[in-house]
């Protein structure tokens, strides 16, 4: 069965709705000056494992399944929803979000109705859940424990956390749109806890993707995490206090691309853009990073944790280009944005569930490889830090200030790296760091699907990912002045 | 004007009455567990309605409605433990959830320290803390009191850009119950303004915002008294001067000193201490301010932003001292990690309700001249904080301080230090107590960071 149908299956039947009850619903939600309707149904199970001093003591299981109805006329956008798939919540939804328009006369909408190109899938459409019985992730967990605790007699406690969801969407909207994703998402997280000498330090691994279970139980993938984390958490027993001020930095390859997302990344979004309020706007076709650095978002990734077969509009993800040798390309667009600004939408129009509006947001978002390998960069610098892995970051897009936390950190001394020094916050300004950008690693590397986007109050999941970088210079945050 | 039809008042008025309908949800789904096998559960549920209206330059932008409701389950058998959770509250849907809760405690692992707090400790009489008053306020009202606010923000000629003004009402409801017999709920209203704009030009630019927030519409700051100190705080930050790297006092700003008190309270949790990830395991009866501070709860406080008769576990809550004369006179424990720690809970589960920092309260000129030369701190950045350390290293931007007199905004910071060392190291505090949260606090002057810059 089609992806659309066995989606009609899941989220109307139980309300015994059908397409000319939605199609009518549409018809009056546009019954006003209303440019685009928009009727979000959506249903969510997820279920979590926590392991807690050598012991799995906690699951649970949730399950949400509601619909956002949105009216969208000129740039105003009115929006309501239902945490009850029913057809008299649905009608009071639609009676609140059209009030942001006015009054007029009922239209007919039809929906599918368009040949449809069906948008190529990303990954399968299983419940991951369901992909292993409850004893097979147990047994996952205590593996990933006993493993971390036989690795250093100085581990002293291990936290694993084990998550699994399958989201169902069908959109619908007054331009014609029908469209459907059924989307697994896990993850696995190994946390660590090692004591030496009265001083504890803690170190965390983990990944995930958009797939089975059974994925996390291949090979020694997970017990990969556990041996990461382990070492992360020994690395920093060692480390001295960190330097203050300005210096040379070198960004591992992978998850430290969190710079591209903070400092390139959320500038980028149309609605920043529209109004003005980033500091990238306006500036398409200007050299805003050094001509080393090629930037893309890219949601046709298959598998991945950011990844979408289609957002949360019914926009089959792309490939976009942000940055090409510097020169700013694009912005990343949904519906709305895009509308207002005479361009089409990128995919990139996602939200945090059916009660949340869609905004312009990421999928995976990474640097393109360059020539030097990773030696030749840490060789070329006579003192700076080397920064291997990083927790999060944050960015104010007007001032284009970002931060983002190193976790594991060297000092490079001679063109050597030399002792770990404690996590420091890096700060710094984004078109003028992305300027300073010396060296391009050839060793391109997407994170293992940890990731988590914040924005407006909204979480969705997202990639990141880069090859090793040199920063001529950046503010670290250390304590040694 | 636009026209709107006020469909706000049918979806509004509808919280209050779900009190009943909600604990006979709560008392329906203890039922089924107990049917199905359970040996005690415990349930939470929850309804809540509101509008948010967002105007920006000077137009109409998004209404948005919202209304959830949901329940979750926590079912034991014996001394294991399942959870469950569903925004459906159908008898199916109460059925299906009791059913995976129980799935679950059958293959989770037996812990002693798993099982609902004793019954005595619930509360007899629920007193009321006057935490409900319903604004009633149509989507038109709420798009004129906006557009007041962003109006007055953007009088300033500097303002440039806006990020827009909203005005936000939600009601909510709560229940617990447990199979001790307890059920206990309440109502609460939580209304709001805010606005952030922008001012400068292309790559000067520079945002900044203001927001009040109150249990009652009528203890809200006027809108135009908001659009006021968006656009203060946003043309103040223009034209940022430079610093050198190095180690000074530094003012943390009123608003963002709550989150110093937070991060104290974080690592005197019991999640955090059980498992030893805290800078602050082992440290009852240790010094972590100086004497004249203490920090005190007061969860019964009338109308306050933390205020709860009962925690996430339906243990009585009371007011107490976690820190007393700069001393750790208790952990903040439920009654689990109370259990893991052989203490007695705190009635902390769920967190803290309505935390004050107590102590030689002082004008915030005073604190300006008591530093002399160094930062005021008015924004933090990212999560640089390592609570199993102490560790401590963040962005900043905020004002020079000379000779006691903000001298020029800075920015592109980062202040570093070890939170034991800065608790330790407060050398004075801010009467200019910032009431629009749970952690009640003024500006802390802290002796001495590095602060790292350009």
């Amino acid at each position: 069965m089609d992806l659309i149908e066995s989606a009609k299956t899941a989220l109307w039947s139980p309300a015994e709705l059908n397409q000319r009850a939605v199609e009518e619903l549409l018809g009056r939600l546009m019954s006003r000056a209303v440019d685009v309707g928009e009727l979000f149904f959506q249903s969510l199970r997820s279920e979590s494992w926590v392991l807690d001093d050598g012991l799995v003591k906690e699951g649970s299981f949730s399950t949400d399944r509601g619909v956002g109805v949105r009216a969208v006329t000129g740039e105003r956008t009115g929006f309501a929803y239902a945490d009850d798939i029913a057809l008299p919540a649905l009608e009071q939804a639609t009676e609140a979000a059209r009030s942001i328009a006015r009054a007029g006369q009922d239209k007919r909408v039809a929906v599918g109705s368009t040949s449809r190109v069906a948008a190529p899938a990303r990954y399968p459409a299983i419940d991951p859940i369901s992909t292993v019985d409850e004893a097979a992730k147990i047994a996952l967990l205590e593996r990933v424990d006993r493993h971390a605790r036989a690795l250093d007699p100085r581990v002293i406690e291990v936290n694993v956390r084990l998550g699994a969801s399958y989201e169902t969407i069908l959109v619908v909207a007054s331009d014609g749109t029908l469209a459907a994703d059924a989307r697994p998402l896990v993850r696995l997280d190994v946390t660590v806890l090692v004591e030496q000498d009265g001083r504890r330090e803690r170190g965390h691994a983990g990944g995930g993707g958009r797939c089975g279970l059974d994925w996390l139980l291949e090979g020694d993938r997970a017990i990969g995490y556990a041996d990461e984390a382990v070492r992360g958490a020994l690395v920093n027993l060692e480390a001295d206090a960190a330097p203050a001020g300005p210096m040379t930095v070198v960004l591992g390859p992978g998850w430290p691309g969190v710079l591209l997302h903070e400092a390139v990344g959320h500038g980028l979004e149309g609605d920043f853009n529209r109004k003005g309020s980033s500091a990238y706007s306006g500036r398409i076709g200007e050299q805003v990073a050094s001509p080393l650095c090629s930037v893309v978002d890219d949601g046709t990734l298959d598998g991945l944790r950011g990844s979408l077969s289609i957002d949360d509009e019914g926009c089959a993800t792309e490939r976009t280009v942000l940055i090409e040798n510097g020169i700013l390309k694009g912005y990343m667009q949904d519906k709305l944005n895009a509308r207002l600004m005479g361009t089409r939408s990128t995919g990139n129009g996602r939200r945090q569930s059916y009660g949340h509006l869609p905004m312009p947001r990421m999928t995976n978002t990474f640097m393109l490889a360059g020539e030097h390998a990773p030696e030749e960069i840490i060789a070329s610098v006579p003192r700076g830090l080397y920064a291997a892995n990083f927790g999060g970051g944050s960015v104010d897009i007007t001032s284009g200030r970002f931060v983002f936390s190193a976790t594991e950190a060297y000092l490079i001394e001679n063109g050597k790296v030399t002792r770990p020094v404690k996590g420091a916050t890096l700060i710094g300004n984004g078109p003028e760091v992305m300027r300073r950008v010396s060296m391009v690693g050839n060793d391109l590397a997407l994170d293992q699907g940890v990731g988590i986007c914040g924005k407006d109050g909204q979480s969705v999941p997202v990639g990141v990912g880069q090859p090793t970088l040199k920063i001529d210079e950046v503010i670290v945050g250390g304590t040694e002045a | 004007m636009t026209e709107v039809t006020d469909v706000s008042r049918g979806i509004l008025t509808s919280v209050a009455e779900s009190e009943a309908k909600l604990k006979s949800l709560v008392a329906s789904i203890l039922e089924e567990a107990v049917r199905a096998g359970a040996d005690a559960a415990e349930v939470s549920a929850s309804e809540d309605c509101g509008l948010g209206v967002t105007v920006r330059m000077g137009e109409l932008e998004t209404v948005e409605f919202n209304r959830d409701q949901g329940f979750g389950i926590t079912v034991y058998l014996g001394t294991r433990k399942g959870s469950a959770s569903t925004s459906d509250s159908s008898p199916d849907a109460v059925r299906d959830a009791v059913r995976a809760a129980l799935n679950i405690a059958r293959f989770t692992q037996e812990d002693p320290c798993h099982g609902l707090a004793a019954a005595e400790l619930m509360p007899e009489v629920l007193p009321d803390l006057d935490l409900y008053h319903p604004w009633d306020v149509s989507v038109a009202d709420a798009e004129r009191l906006a557009l007041a606010c962003e109006d007055v923000a953007r009088d300033d000629a500097r303002v440039v850009n806006s990020d827009g003004a909203s005005v936000s009402t939600q009601q909510s409801c709560r229940a617990y119950g447990n199979t001790h017999g307890f059920i206990g709920s309440y109502l609460s209203t939580r209304h709001a303004t805010s606005c952030a704009v922008i001012a400068g030009e292309q790559d000067r630019m520079q945002r900044d915002h203001w927001y009040t927030v109150a249990r009652r519409a009528d203890a809200l700051e006027a809108p135009e008294a908001v659009g006021r100190k968006a656009a203060e705080r946003t043309v103040a930050r223009l034209e940022p001067g430079k610093i050198a790297t190095g180690r000074y006092p530094v003012l943390f700003d009123a608003p963002i000193a709550s989150g110093l008190i937070g991060h104290l309270i974080s690592a005197l949790s019991g999640a955090a201490l059980y498992r030893r990830a805290s800078f602050l395991t082992d440290s009852l009866e240790r010094a972590v301010l100086p004497d004249c501070y203490s920090l005190v709860e007061y969860p019964l406080r009338t109308g306050g932003h933390g205020s709860a008769a009962f925690d996430a576990d339906g243990v009585a809550t009371r007011e107490q001292a976690f820190v007393d004369g700069g001393r750790v006179a208790r952990y903040v424990l439920g009654t689990y990690s109370a259990r893991r720690l052989g203490l007695e809970t705190t009635g902390n589960a769920g967190g803290v309700h309505n935390l004050d920092l107590e102590g030689p309260h002082r004008p915030r000129q005073k604190l300006l001249a008591q530093m002399g030369t160094g930062l005021l701190v008015t924004e933090l950045m990212g999560q640089g904080i390592n609570l199993v350390t102490g560790d401590y290293s963040r962005g900043a931007a905020g004002f020079w301080v000379e000779n006691g007199e903000m001298a020029y905004p800075v920015q592109e910071l980062t202040i570093a230090s070890n939170l034991a060392r800065m608790y330790l190291g407060i050398v004075g505090s801010g009467d200019d107590l910032d009431r629009r949260g749970n952690l009640l606090t003024g500006s802390i002057l802290i002796d001495e960071m590095t602060i790292a810059a350009g």
